[in-house]
């Protein structure tokens, strides 16, 4: 086993932990951050799977993910203090019917 | 990469341990406050194992995006939070069928995808070999710059336009809120004056090095983002100069020099982004300018959180 191979699994883990806080957690913040976590496994997997040596390719689609990632977390946080504004809970409608 | 021996590989082990187990403590955690703290460090500890694999670049880019301003973003969330919104126990109002149900499901595509890590073939040669043999004509001398933004430009056009549509998007969403203004505080002010010189002079440095070394337009808009958000924060009164004229130039630059230049060399080259190989360093390194400000600016505003407002008792 390699040090990449090593990371990449490491990534599968971050992913799987990301993804079950995602399902889990009601609080918008916390999916937030999870989503984030799902994200930065996602990157290390395919840097990791890139193996035998530094290869620009993934490098650079990871470099893009990074900022594509802080632009929707930006977007996901606003749209988060605008449903509190508006709702008075940090979490999504549990039920269909107090939807409005 | 040879098989992991001795105390780097050691080293390898507890830092991928050491992801893990703050990944869960930042989303196991109750108090959200601490969740983010840890969420920051676990943004660190990436940087370090992007050094680890050999990516530089994505360190950088990590460090200063990833646990820097994504942390800030997060934080200045929390604070506009209202104090009454329950903070939700980590996953204690969901049903315990529900958990196991999702337990089960996260665990069998880990599986698989740990399974996929050992058993893919890695494609040889890689199109890596490509990029390190084409170098020469790309203009700049670091192959990840190259990538970015000769071989594959066009992902970094759309790139610039999803970091415009998010900024569009978080403006369309109302007036920034209130912030606490924490009034003058002498020694924030002071190292806001002392750091403000020497960031804009690290982002004009990681600017230039990217042509031929870690670094680039990503890494050094983030710096100039930091910048901001460091004056945002020692209370300069900042909202005046985000909503003029000028601001909204710097903030679609990136863009419309990316678009002008994929206009430009689809007419006289005839492909999108090609770029005459003696003039590909000048024009890369325009672009990338351009880039830097308006990723700068755009990630500063996005901090500001909702569309600024020219105050009247300035």
């Amino acid at each position: 086993m390699t040090a990449a191979d090593l990371y990449a699994l490491a990534g599968v883990g971050l992913v799987g932990l990301g993804l079950y806080a995602l399902i889990v957690h009601a609080h918008l913040l916390r999916k937030i951050l999870a989503i984030n976590v799902t994200g930065s496994g996602i990157f290390l997997v395919l840097v990791g799977l890139s193996g035998t040596g530094p290869d620009a390719i993934p490098q650079a689609m990871v470099i893009t993910g990074i900022v594509v990632a802080v632009s929707a977390t930006a977007l996901a946080l606003a749209l988060m203090l605008r449903l509190t504004a508006l709702s008075g809970q940090a979490e999504l409608p549990q039920d269909p019917d107090d939807a409005h | 990469m040879e098989t992991m021996t001795g105390l780097t590989g050691l080293f390898d082990v507890f830092l991928s341990a050491g992801l893990l187990w703050l990944a869960w403590q930042a989303l196991a955690s109750t108090d959200l406050f601490r969740a983010i703290v840890l969420f920051i460090s676990f943004g660190l500890l990436m940087a370090l194992a992007w050094a680890r694999l050999g990516a530089p670049d994505i360190a950088l880019a990590e460090a200063a995006i990833g646990a820097g301003l994504t942390g800030a973003l997060l934080l200045s969330a929390l604070a506009r939070l209202p104090r009454d919104v329950p903070a939700g126990d980590a996953g204690c109002r969901t049903a315990f069928v529900v958990r196991v149900l999702a337990w089960l499901a996260t665990m069998g595509l880990a599986s698989t995808l740990a399974w996929v890590v050992f058993h893919l073939q890695p494609v040889a040669p890689g199109p890596g070999n490509a990029v390190i043999e084409q170098l020469e004509a790309s203009g700049v001398g670091n192959p990840v710059t190259a990538v970015l933004l000769n071989f594959r430009g066009y992902d970094t056009l759309l790139e610039m336009a999803v970091l415009l549509l998010a900024l569009l998007g978080v403006w369309s969403l109302g007036v920034e809120a209130e912030q606490q203004v924490t009034g003058a505080d002498p020694v924030l002010d002071g190292l806001a004056r002392l750091l403000l010189p020497l960031l804009i002079l690290v982002a004009a440095y990681l600017l230039w090095v990217g042509a031929h070394a870690p670094g680039g337009a990503f890494q050094a808009g983030s710096v100039l983002g930091a910048a901001g958000v460091l004056l945002l924060l020692a209370g300069w009164r900042l909202r005046a100069a985000m909503s003029s004229a000028w601001m909204r130039a710097v903030l679609v630059a990136g863009p419309a020099a990316f678009v002008a230049m994929a206009v430009t060399t689809l007419l006289i080259e005839g492909r999108l982004l090609e770029f005459p190989q003696a003039q590909a360093g000048m024009l890369i390194f325009v672009l990338e300018a351009c880039a830097t400000l308006s990723i700068g600016a755009t990630l500063a505003a996005l901090y500001l959180g909702g569309i600024p407002q020219a105050e009247d008792d300035a």
